[in-house]
């Protein structure tokens, strides 16, 4: 690690005033940003904690009826609050990484990053949300712009997340044996009008929606509606831990059981 | 009734107490006035020639010291190998100079360039990334098979090829056995791949170099599992400085698995560089830098061939390995594939011929060297691999072919030079058998069924040698070392002991289990005993922990230092009692003269042993101290046999262990629990091998799998309850306490039982898949079934 300015303001004006500065970077859970700091592939000059913003912190629910987790809630948090009012939001949460990465890792963080074999993105493409930032309110279809790539400026601030609450919702991650973030993640929502399918950890480009699976589940709500579809193992990752055919087949299965589990 | 203390007794692990309250003093844990910190500027490619190594900028970095290349090596000793094999047309094999720093190229990612000793460990790496380095890539030599083909490029230039050596074991019986291959009615062959592997201690390694200016002394603090050995390689080979003159200091050590055997550059490093410096010099490793400088495990690929007789007898077997050396040799690497892995081809079984061929390769990767095992778990797998394919190609049960071909009279010769002493394999089965309720397997397979789930039933025994090793053979055999151990027992004027053991303890329990049997000697409490290991100051010359070799030889001393000590005491007690020394018996620490009602106590005979005012003083010495170094006559040789049950998901090829069985023959077992954790611990390494480890380089010699965000180590949630037994004994015949060694049984005899056991279930699911190579991770086990 090289040497770092430490920042930690108790708003978002001063979070924002604080990252103008040259080479200036958010720090959330610092989960991923340390270990690469620690491995020098990251050196700001200015580290702004955003652990400190109170308006930033905690779940509620809106007039809309949606949960809203501000940008800096920890993912255990977000599993505690969301047990009874989103589950498959709470359970998708409470079993990302290990107790120490879910009491310092954030959402905004785990968003901004965009991880393609990370979880929230599948919860938050699959559920509609919307991300909130310190200058606008980004659909989830509009945000994730592929691998460690979204549609964030510089220095915009997540604040918030806004979560549409499914009728029925499941989310199933199939562990890589030696991160244990998803190989393949899938997470099912179903709305009154519609159903979403979300894909973390398959695809090249990140995480994606499996639309002519919503289409078909949309007419019928049943793992065998998914049979007769199949995925293109083309532009599917292929690494140490398993084919592009392999997270192909990944995708079908875990979507059968996502929805059997609904 | 078990016993509750002495041999047999299950005494608490007394170490842990300063283990689980965080009140070790690991080599990390050791700070010494004035010490300057080194960083390792390491080759991030595979091989290149080092053109031009700039340190101008860097020199003048704050906080640097002094930084050290290669050229500051020039006048110093390489890193020397342990042992020399010669090959099959009696050729010593191709010994490559292992400079401290890279000289003209580098070898592999991780080679060490540069060493920038600073104030700071910070200004250290600073300063090494301001190191301006002009190399210019080669190609990387990293497919064993491509490595020796003619026109390869190679490893090292002054070399004939990368061929390390080519050996022939038994070299005499290779027409034999082609002949018998000739006539069998039946032949198996299986090709497969026993993958590289990262040992992974829990405590990276460390190293600090000291320097007295005043006496000329030189200490290394280090991370070793044979402190002595390190003493003798680093003082004789590399910087010329004399025994006497040289201390190294392994205190505790947080796990080896075999990668803290070896001397490592860094080691010498820091002793030269403190020097040097006349300051004292610590290295650090990072978790990032032991996967690219700990000596790997393991990583032959492998054909092997069995002939059986129409009756399912074995009748030959021939077997054709690649051994990957890595870039350079470590210590022992080439006794690995050839000594500890040829001599134990036989396994359990009694067949008449076998040709084992090994080809050592130079490849631009990490060093390969001994990993738990060593050797024996290669055997092992290809071995019993081959008897289950063999069993389904024959139609035959597993377990009847394999208890057919059982050696059943000890003492056996093998046809590959070892003599196995004793042993019951017949036992060891039946007693799994029982274990595993293997009547009930159907009604647990339709159960698996009804949840969509394959289940498969695998099997397997295995052998191997430890207790290693007798010196005098080891030497015929290309051993540059001994291979006995020494204990110095010293008895305290009030009766206390301290046994100071060439044993090392890094996590085995030898704090507990060497006073059990002193204790039980005396008839004393263990309380009384205390032992000292790893320092070369206080402990007489040891070669060290590993090959299971602590009790069978460390504590075959133990007992004959003791022994003398008793004899000694004897002597003195008949003198107290005014008896004649052939009457003195010792039993529950008072000595008696038979037929009599005198008695002395222990104590008291202490207590005249160094306030000798009635004493027999023109007869024996004053004091009570005795050492004894013991050689042992053979190898000793656990066996056992292992069996696992898996549910595979056939969707995502996922596979989860149901029940894993151990019925091992340990000999005598002095600490039951220690034992079983040693099981535990090694069927934990052998099932992460089997499902879910693996190094694996691509073709540029970067080491994809260099973190745990790829190197997949197993956790507790990737196992089930281990079911354990050692109750089929069969004492070793020639050490004194009649035991063979447990440490390496576990990750010796699990892979094969593991991948019998999905194979079989592949195939109970209609696949027609006769092997996968390991780990068996969820994406090879469906691409396996999915073609
Ligand atoms: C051992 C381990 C296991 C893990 N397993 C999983 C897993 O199973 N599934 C999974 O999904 N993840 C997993 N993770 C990742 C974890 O969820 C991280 O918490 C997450 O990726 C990053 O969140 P963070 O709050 O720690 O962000 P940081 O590391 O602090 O920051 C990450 C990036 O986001 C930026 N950033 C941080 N907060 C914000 C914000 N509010 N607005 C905009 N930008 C921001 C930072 O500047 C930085 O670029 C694991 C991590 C570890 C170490």
């Amino acid at each position: 690690m090289y040497e770092f300015e430490f920042k930690r303001p108790g708003t978002i004006a001063d979070a924002v005033a604080a990252l103008g500065a040259e080479e200036a970077q958010m720090l959330g859970g610092g989960q991923t940003l340390l270990p690469t700091m620690k491995q020098r592939l990251a050196a700001p000059a200015v580290l702004v904690s955003l652990g400190g913003i109170a308006e930033m912190q905690g779940v509620c629910t809106d007039d809309a009826g949606r949960i809203c987790v501000g940008g800096g809630t920890t993912h255990a948090a977000v599993a505690a609050a969301t047990a009874e009012s989103y589950p498959a939001l709470s359970h998708l949460a409470g079993h990302i990484g290990d107790p120490a990465v879910r009491n310092r890792g954030t959402i905004g963080g785990s968003l901004a990053n965009n991880d393609p074999a990370a979880c929230y993105p599948a919860a938050v493409l699959a559920s509609g949300a919307n991300v909130v930032t310190n200058t606008r309110e980004i659909a989830a279809d509009d945000f994730f712009e592929g691998m460690f790539t979204t549609a964030l400026n510089d220095g915009e601030i997540i604040t918030e997340v806004k979560f549409p609450v499914p009728v029925a919702a499941n989310y199933q991650k199939f562990l890589q044996p030696a991160s244990r973030f998803a190989l393949t993640g899938v997470f099912v929502a179903k709305f009154a009008g519609a159903v979403r399918v979300a894909v973390t950890g398959a695809s090249e480009d990140g995480v994606f929606r499996w639309s002519e699976a919503e289409a078909a589940l949309s007419g019928n709500f049943s793992p065998e509606a998914v049979d007769g579809l199949s995925v293109s193992a083309d532009g599917m990752i292929a690494d140490l831990h398993g084919s592009a055919a392999y997270r192909a087949n990944l995708v079908k299965v875990l979507t059968k059981r996502a929805v059997a589990a609904c | 009734m078990p016993k509750d203390s002495g041999i047999g007794a299950s005494s608490k692990r007394r170490e842990d107490v300063r283990f689980l309250t965080g009140t070790g003093n690991y080599t990390d844990d050791i700070n010494l006035n004035g010490q300057a910190y080194v960083h390792f500027l390491r080759s991030d490619v595979a091989h290149g020639r080092l053109n031009k190594v700039d340190t101008s900028v860097a020199a003048e970095m704050p906080g640097v010291v002094r930084i050290f290349t290669g050229a500051d090596f020039e006048g110093v000793g390489g890193l020397p190998c342990g042992w020399q094999v010669t090959d099959k047309h009696g050729n010593p094999m191709q010994e490559p100079a292992h400079p401290v720093l890279a000289q003209g190229k580098v070898r592999h990612v991780g080679d060490p360039i540069a060493a920038v000793v600073a104030e700071t460990a910070a200004q250290a790496r600073n300063a090494a990334e301001a190191i301006e380095l002009d190399i210019e890539e080669l190609p990387a030599v990293i497919d064993m098979k491509e490595a020796v083909k003619e026109g390869a490029t190679k490893v090292h230039d002054d070399l004939e090829s990368n061929l390390c050596y080519d050996w022939g074991f038994v070299e005499e019986n290779k027409a034999a056995v082609d002949e018998a291959f000739e006539k069998a009615a039946h032949v198996t062959t299986l090709e497969l791949v026993n993958q590289r592997l990262v040992a992974n201690p829990m405590e990276p390694r460390v190293a600090v170099g000291d320097y007295n200016r005043a006496t000329g002394d030189s200490t290394l603090y280090t991370t070793s599992q044979n402190p002595h050995v390190i003493r003798l390689l680093m003082g004789a080979f590399v910087l010329g400085i004399p025994e006497h003159k040289l201390r190294v200091v392994a205190p505790d050590v947080g796990g080896g698995f075999g990668s803290k055997i070896f001397h490592y550059a860094e080691e010498a490093f820091c002793t030269f560089a403190a020097k040097a410096l006349a300051r004292p010099v610590k290295w650090t490793s990072s978790r990032s830098e032991a996967f690219i400088s700990d000596a790997h495990g393991r990583d032959h690929v492998t054909k092997i061939e069995l002939a059986l007789d129409a009756d399912n007898n074995f009748t030959a077997l021939r077997t054709d390995t690649y051994a990957n050396m890595g870039a350079y040799l470590s210590t022992f690497a080439p006794s690995v594939p050839t000594w500890l892995h040829g001599t134990l081809m036989a396994g359990n079984y009694k067949t008449p011929l076998i040709y084992v061929n090994v080809k050592a390769v130079f490849t631009n990767t990490v060093a390969v060297d001994a990993y738990r095992g060593a050797g024996r778990p290669e055997a092992t797998y290809q071995l019993e691999r081959v008897i289950d394919k063999a069993a389904r190609e024959l139609g035959v049960d597993p377990v009847d072919l394999r208890r057919q071909n059982f050696i059943t009279e000890f003492p056996y010769a093998t046809p590959v030079a070892v003599e196995y002493d004793t042993g019951d394999y017949n036992a060891t089965m039946d007693r799994l058998l029982e274990m595993v309720d293997r009547d009930g397997f159907e009604a647990r397979a339709a159960e698996s069924a009804k949840s969509g789930k394959l289940r498969g039933f695998g099997v397997n025994t295995y052998i191997e040698a430890c207790g290693i090793a007798p010196s005098a053979l080891v030497g015929q055999l290309g051993a540059r070392a001994g291979l006995y151990e020494s204990a110095t027992v010293r008895v305290n004027a009030t009766g206390g002991l301290v046994v100071m053991t060439g044993s090392h303890s890094h996590g085995q329990g030898h704090e507990t289990a060497f006073p059990q049997v002193v204790a039980d000697m005396i008839g004393i409490s263990e309380d009384m005993v205390e032992i000292v290991h790893g320092d070369t100051a206080n402990t007489p010359m040891g070669m060290g922990t590993y090959g299971s070799r602590s009790l069978a030889v460390g504590g075959s001393a133990i007992v004959r230092a003791t022994e003398k000590i008793i004899n000694k005491a004897k002597k003195i007690a008949a003198h107290l009692m005014e008896a004649s020394e052939g009457d003195i018996e010792l039993k529950d620490g008072q000595f008696t003269v038979a037929g009599t009602d005198k008695s002395v106590a222990w104590g008291d005979v202490t207590l005249a042993a160094y306030v000798p005012h009635n004493y027999p003083l023109e007869e024996i010495e004053p004091g009570l101290e005795e050492t004894a170094f013991y050689d042992p006559a053979n190898f000793t040789y656990p066996a056992g046999a292992y069996a696992c049950e898996v549910e595979v998901d056939p969707d995502t090829g996922k596979v989860t262990i149901c029940s894993f069985a151990a019925a091992d023959d340990f000999g005598n077992v002095v600490n039951p629990m220690i034992v079983e954790g040693q099981v535990h611990g090694g069927l934990a390494q052998g099932i992460g091998q089997a499902l879910l480890e693996g190094a694996v380089y691509d073709e540029n010699g970067q080491l994809l799998s260099a973190s745990y965000m790829d190197y997949a180590m197993p956790r507790a949630d990737d196992l089930p309850s281990f079911q354990v037994d050692h109750s089929c004994a069969t004492p070793c015949t020639h050490n004194p306490l009649g035991v063979k060694g447990c440490g390496e049984a576990g990750a010796i005899g699990s892979p094969p039982a593991v991948v019998n056991a999905v194979v079989d279930a592949l195939q109970r699911g209609g696949h027609n898949v006769t092997h996968i190579d390991m780990p068996l991770s969820p994406g090879r086990v469906w691409q396996a079934m999915n073609g």
